[in-house]
């Protein structure tokens, strides 16, 4: 189980702003009548985004009051699934797998470059306060290993000096490309391709 | 090698494009209508018939799970619910059916929907796989324009909503019970079975639970006859499976394969041999990593299927395969692995709760060398205690890593761990007595 720190400094308010709002009702519909604790979960997202990308407690307790579910429940979901935020991370933030498979590939190669560019401690913001990191368990990219979560993009096959790349990218406020960083295509084997080559040429 | 005519994901490298048009070149939604009139027995029979196992890890007859749905529907509706919660490690192969063939995972949909009488179908898809879920969104709006889902599917008769469910990184939540769990809205903690979910599942009704593969194969047999997959493989191991080779080799990559492919062609063949050559080999996860490793010695001859990953003491699993060479320590892999397990445990049931937390600090000590000579049968002991004593399979899948490391590699864990432990213990009393206290 992962050990969730609730951030000291918590805002007053919190409501949804009209067009996550209109979302939320769309995603109650999804579920069948009187079943709207599903929603929970896709709500508690809606709040994470709409909030710099971490949830606050009277945001739970206005998504309680939304789906009219004791607080208790929504608070259990947000402590229990380790992707919701519940305090303040970077504008960008950074996780890096460190799971068996990439770390065989040198994942803690990359843990290394953020400690030096970013933060030594995992969770801290950067000093411009613009950039977080942490390690994750497995993000289901095996094959692309090593790699890391940007956001809500993955980046791929990389090394020292590409992540080096990439973290400054991100200091100067570009986007880096998604997607893998010896450019290949998504997870087909490099240069030693045997298999769908007469459908491909076809 | 697998001849391309027989490979059913032939998107798999994204070759062509996602979209609909292009699935439908490829042979996605042909004669579904016609697959759907020949009736619900028919499906499942010519399903049963490809001995077909689930490919979520635990390899289930998949036509005998779906003869479990009850025939009648009576006052609770059916759902059938898509395990997209892909979070082994070492594997990856849903996340590409899920972003280069989700036609094929929706069609699939459409004909597991109408076998097991249910209308509506929830997709859930891990909270990591943001884009993918994005790309399958992109694909139901595109059945659902052409009127391939929805009311009236595909001019069948039969109607389908296909909703998508994100969790929000629990490993826990590919367990099916937790997975319906999550989508309630509730903490991903798996229930107690039985009532199987087949009888009492979603909102306490009638719920199949298929992995993504499975579902997406589905389509392809139907078309191509039951008896065309049981020719694939060999008996009771039939078909074609999508291979994850990951670790230590030349060309990491997904690739589908014959089932009982040998699992040296699979790394040299494919995945381009092992970094430093074959003989920089030490040990193969063979099927995501809560299966037990096999040595060099077992790699050689292995072939991957089910039932003979199971007379080598391990399983396929996945079939997410983790190559680790010489060059890596073992001992940490495994302490690492032991970490995931640890973090991702629910918390539900004490014995995996703390076992998973006692054999991941001891494998530290492990792989430091701190370990007394006498821990090293204490952890075996530890994963005894774990295995079989849990609601769901996380215990063993915690357990039997550890328990394949001690099986291959105990010498190399002793010769790391060689010294006296600190209070001389009294062997017929069990260790979980402080020591110290029995002293005169």
């Amino acid at each position: 189980m992962s050990i969730k720190k609730i951030s000291k400094d918590q805002p007053e308010k919190f409501e949804f702003n009209k067009s996550n709002f209109d979302e939320a009702n769309k995603i109650i519909k999804n579920y069948p009548e009187g079943k709207q604790q599903s929603a929970v979960m896709a709500l508690l997202y809606l709040a994470q985004k709409q909030n710099d990308n971490w949830i606050p407690l009277v945001a739970m307790k206005y998504i309680a009051k939304f789906l009219s579910i004791p607080y208790i429940k929504v608070y259990e979901v947000a402590t229990f699934y380790s992707m919701y935020n519940l305090s303040p991370v970077g504008k960008y933030f950074i996780q890096v797998c460190t799971t068996t498979p990439c770390m065989i590939r040198g994942a803690y190669d990359i843990v290394k470059v953020c400690k030096k560019k970013i933060s030594e401690k995992e969770k801290e913001l950067s000093k411009d306060k613009t950039c977080s990191w942490m390690e994750v368990e497995c993000l289901g990219a095996c094959i692309n290993a090593p790699m890391m979560q940007i956001n809500e993009d993955y980046y791929e096959d990389l090394d020292e000096k590409k992540t080096a790349n990439i973290i400054d990218q991100i200091y100067k406020g570009e986007k880096p490309k998604p997607g893998s960083y010896r450019g290949r295509k998504n997870s087909e084997p490099e240069n030693n391709r045997k298999t769908l080559l007469n459908i491909k040429n076809a | 090698m697998l001849k391309d005519e027989d490979r059913i994901f032939t998107n798999l490298y994204n070759d062509f494009d996602p979209g609909i048009e292009s699935a439908q070149r490829r042979g996605d939604w042909k004669n579904t209508k016609d697959i759907i009139s020949k009736g619900k027995e028919w499906i499942i029979n010519e399903v049963k018939l490809s001995e077909l196992r689930g490919r979520g890890g635990a390899g289930f007859p998949t036509g005998l799970k779906w003869s479990f749905a009850p025939k009648e529907v009576t006052s609770r509706p059916h759902y059938l619910v898509i395990n997209a919660d892909e979070s082994e490690p070492g594997t990856c192969k849903d996340r590409d059916i899920l972003r280069n063939e989700p036609q094929k995972l929706i069609e699939g949909c459409l004909l597991a929907s109408y076998a097991i009488n249910a209308h509506k179908c929830y997709i859930y898809i891990r909270g990591e796989y943001l884009k993918e879920g994005k790309e399958l969104q992109k694909a139901i709006n595109e059945a659902y324009e052409k009127k391939l889902i929805g009311n009236n599917a595909c001019d069948s008769g039969w109607d389908l909503d296909i909703y998508i469910h994100y969790g929000a990184g629990a490993y826990i939540c590919g367990e099916e019970t937790a997975l319906l769990e999550s989508i309630e809205g509730n903490k991903g903690q798996p229930r107690l079975k039985p009532p199987f979910p087949a009888l009492i599942g979603l909102y306490g009704c009638p719920t199949i639970i298929n992995n993504v593969e499975t579902i997406a194969v589905v389509p392809t047999i139907l078309r191509r006859g039951g008896k065309w997959f049981a020719s694939l493989g060999r008996p009771k191991n039939t078909g074609s499976k999508i291979y994850c080779i990951s670790g230590n080799v030349n060309n990491p990559c997904n690739v589908e394969e014959e089932m009982g492919i040998p699992l040296k062609d699979l790394i040299d063949k494919h995945a381009g041999g092992v970094i430093g050559g074959w003989d920089n080999l030490k040990a193969v996860i063979p099927g995501g990593s809560s299966m037990p490793l096999i040595p060099k010695q077992i790699c050689e001859t292995i072939k991957m299927d089910f039932d003979e990953c199971v007379e080598n003491k391990t399983g396929l699993g996945t079939a997410g395969i983790v190559v680790i060479n010489k060059d890596q320590d073992i001992i940490k892999c495994m302490a690492r692995i032991a970490r995931f397990y640890k973090h991702e445990s629910c918390g539900q049931c004490t014995p995996c709760r703390e076992g998973s937390g006692w054999m991941w600090r001891m494998l530290e000590r492990m792989a430091k060398g701190e370990a007394s000579r006498d821990e090293v049968e204490m952890l075996m002991d530890v994963t005894k205690q774990i295995e079989g004593h849990t609601i769901c399979a996380f215990g063993e899948g915690s357990a039997w890593p550890v328990q394949g490391l001690l099986r291959h590699f105990k010498k190399e864990v002793e010769k790391r761990n060689n010294f006296n432990p600190l209070v001389e213990r009294n062997k017929k009393v069990p260790y979980l007595v402080d020591q110290h206290l029995l002293e005169k």
